[in-house]
């Protein structure tokens, strides 16, 4: 069943490559090992992806388009790269085929935050982890499905399509970057990147049962990523194992002067952190690690807190301290997001007009153009926060809504520091509940908005998480995650945590039957 | 404590969004629910609490005011629904 192809992309000759049909199943660490000996090359892994993506996609649904030709020319460089002497220690990446979100501006390839209101755009430029990533030696390629400007929890609001959960494809992934967590899950690339605003890494990444980190903010560069709220909007990768997760960090972070926000902190060495340690795992003896009371909570599926449950007490096996702590303005971080996420998207989607790219209307004047084209370009649930944005900005609602939301965002942000003088990391469930099913909540936004309870405080805090698999639902089985929520700049320690647990258990390596 | 009501057509003005009349209808019922939801936050005391505009450490970051090269010309354009004379077009703005 061929996939969408609305911008004239190639795809890739049908048929299973019969050399290595199992190279697009590694890790990063296991790829790059096995391309250093010239076990195998960058092409034959990338041609399995492709062969995979040809296999799966039909049904799943991750990408919206994807160019093989340039893919493949990518692999061919990085194989002429290796072979003239350059190393994984220079390159990390090299020949690694790393699918991106649909919102990230790759040169010359389309461009659409899975919407139609960006029409036939093409980047003119990288953003900056694109280039750190092509630097690094990766093959990057594809768009991955999304709801619309990173605005959903479930990938049911694009433009292109629904993308379905590979463990089962009546359910949601997650979103927003829900192709990217599912693209990884599937094993149609090596690894993802995506973005998180109010947790669209780390939910799809716990719905989809792969690993999916969120920087503290300002520790990447947001130059080139599509804006939804710019205090909030983070970039991480998606990946197989936390060690991947670390060397994926590791070559996107870091000060951008394209990026005023982006802070000029220096970047560890995040993988050797963790490798090089005995197979059962760095040590975390004696690390303490918060459980805040509030997140036990109501609406918390009861399969789901016993595998957090369980995950805790594995923890404690392993030598960390679990102290009981509050976060007591908890209640208040959905609210607080949906004023401030909506208030700054609706600023950072006002260049959408149809003035210098995109799709547009025409009208007999400026305003009606721009009514005309945003009205037919952006769908329901952009419409949706545009309109609660420009509200709580507007005139004589400013100081009630923004003004008041920006003040518990404070009191919020101060419940995570205080904590963290206690704590050196926090353990929670990532989403009450495990994948639901298609449709279930598309009809309720409150209901959809809720589940990012346990996501939404951190980037509102400004503080890193991470999601790793901790388990599944019994019937049918669908991955659960774990979140643990690190202090600023305090991603060695959630990654040390994360590895130290991922070491001692299996989770992360079980596969989903769409996979074989 | 009830939410003040949304005059969806007003806002929507604001935002440069043409709405169908069953989409005014639909949102506007939706968001008085949201809303509803938000009012939670009147619960909270805030006095004397500062706002949080970001939650990183930088103020006031500056560059050298010197020239640097920009996006080129023909990029710029290329993406441009309705161009003439290496301009963008747009409707007529005055009589």
């Amino acid at each position: 069943m061929q996939s969408n192809s609305m911008f004239g992309v190639r795809r890739s000759a049908f048929g299973v490559s019969f050399l290595n049909p199992m190279l697009n199943q590694l890790t990063i660490s296991e790829l790059t090992a096995r391309l250093a000996k010239r076990e195998v090359s960058a092409r034959e892994a990338m041609q399995s992806c492709l062969d995979q993506i040809a296999r799966v996609d039909g049904k799943i649904h991750a990408f919206i388009s994807y160019d093989a030709a340039d893919a493949l020319a990518q692999a061919d460089a990085a194989d002429k790269t290796m072979a003239a002497g350059t190393t994984p220690a220079q390159k990390p990446l090299l020949g690694v085929p790393v699918a991106v979100k649909d919102v990230f501006a790759v040169k010359n390839q389309p461009l659409n935050c899975g919407s139609k209101i960006l029409g036939k755009f093409v980047s003119p430029y990288d953003a900056t982890v694109v280039e750190k990533l092509k630097s690094a030696g990766a093959i990057v390629f594809g768009r991955l499905n999304m709801d619309e400007f990173a605005m959903g929890s479930s990938t049911e609001n694009s433009a292109f399509g629904v993308t379905r959960n590979p463990w089962d494809p009546t359910r949601i992934p997650g979103g927003s970057s829900g192709g990217s967590a599912a693209a990884v899950a599937a094993d149609e690339a090596i690894a993802t990147l995506g973005s998180d605003t109010g947790g669209s890494i780390r939910q799809p990444a716990a719905l989809c049962g792969c690993v999916g980190l969120k920087p503290t903010y300002g520790r990447v560069s947001r130059y080139g990523l599509v804006a939804f709220a710019s205090s909030l909007d983070q970039i991480g990768p998606f990946t197989k194992n936390v060690c991947d997760a670390a060397t994926m960090l590791g070559v996107i972070s870091g000060h951008d002067p394209r990026d005023s926000t982006s802070v000029p902190q220096p970047v560890p060495d995040y993988a050797a952190g963790l490798t090089g340690s005995a197979p059962d795992g760095p040590s975390i003896k004696s690390l303490k690690l918060g459980l805040p009371k509030e997140y036990m909570i109501g609406g918390l599926d009861a399969e789901v807190k016993a595998a957090v449950d369980t995950a805790v007490k594995q923890f404690e096996k392993l030598g960390a301290e679990i102290v009981e702590i509050s976060l007591p303005h908890t209640d208040y971080g959905v609210s607080v997001y949906y004023i401030i996420a909506t208030a700054e998207a609706s600023a950072n989607l006002a260049r959408f007009d149809g003035i210098r790219y995109g799709a547009r209307v025409e009208g007999a004047d400026p305003i009606e153009l721009y009514c005309r084209t945003r009205g037919a370009g952006f769908g329901a649930e952009v419409k949706r926060r545009i309109i609660l944005g420009t509200y709580v900005l507007s005139s004589g609602y400013y100081d009630a809504y923004y003004l008041r939301a920006q003040k518990v965002r404070t009191l919020i942000r101060n419940d995570f520091l205080q904590a963290f003088e206690q704590v050196d990391a926090i353990v929670t469930p990532t989403s009450p509940t495990a994948a639901f099913k298609i449709g279930e909540k598309s009809d309720d936004p409150l209901q959809m908005y809720l589940s990012d309870i346990f996501t939404i405080s951190c980037n509102l805090a400004g503080i890193c998480g991470i999601s790793v698999p901790c388990g599944f639902t019994k019937n049918p089985k669908l991955p659960i995650g774990l979140q643990l929520l690190g202090k600023p700049f305090g991603e060695e320690t959630l990654l040390k945590l994360a590895r130290a647990y991922e070491a001692n258990t299996l989770w992360h390596r079980e596969k989903t039957a769409i996979v074989n | 404590m009830a939410a003040p009501q949304l005059d969806i057509k007003y806002v929507a003005h604001l935002a440069r969004l043409q709405l169908a009349p069953d989409e005014e209808k639909k949102l506007g019922a939706q968001l008085d629910g949201i809303l509803g939801y938000i009012e939670k936050l009147k619960e909270l005391d805030v006095a004397g609490v500062e706002p949080t505009a970001h939650a990183g450490p930088l103020v006031n970051v500056m560059r050298p005011d010197e020239v640097r090269p920009s996006l080129p010309h023909a990029d710029a354009l290329r993406n441009a629904p309705a161009q003439a004379n290496g301009l963008f077009m747009v409707p007529k703005i005055v009589e």
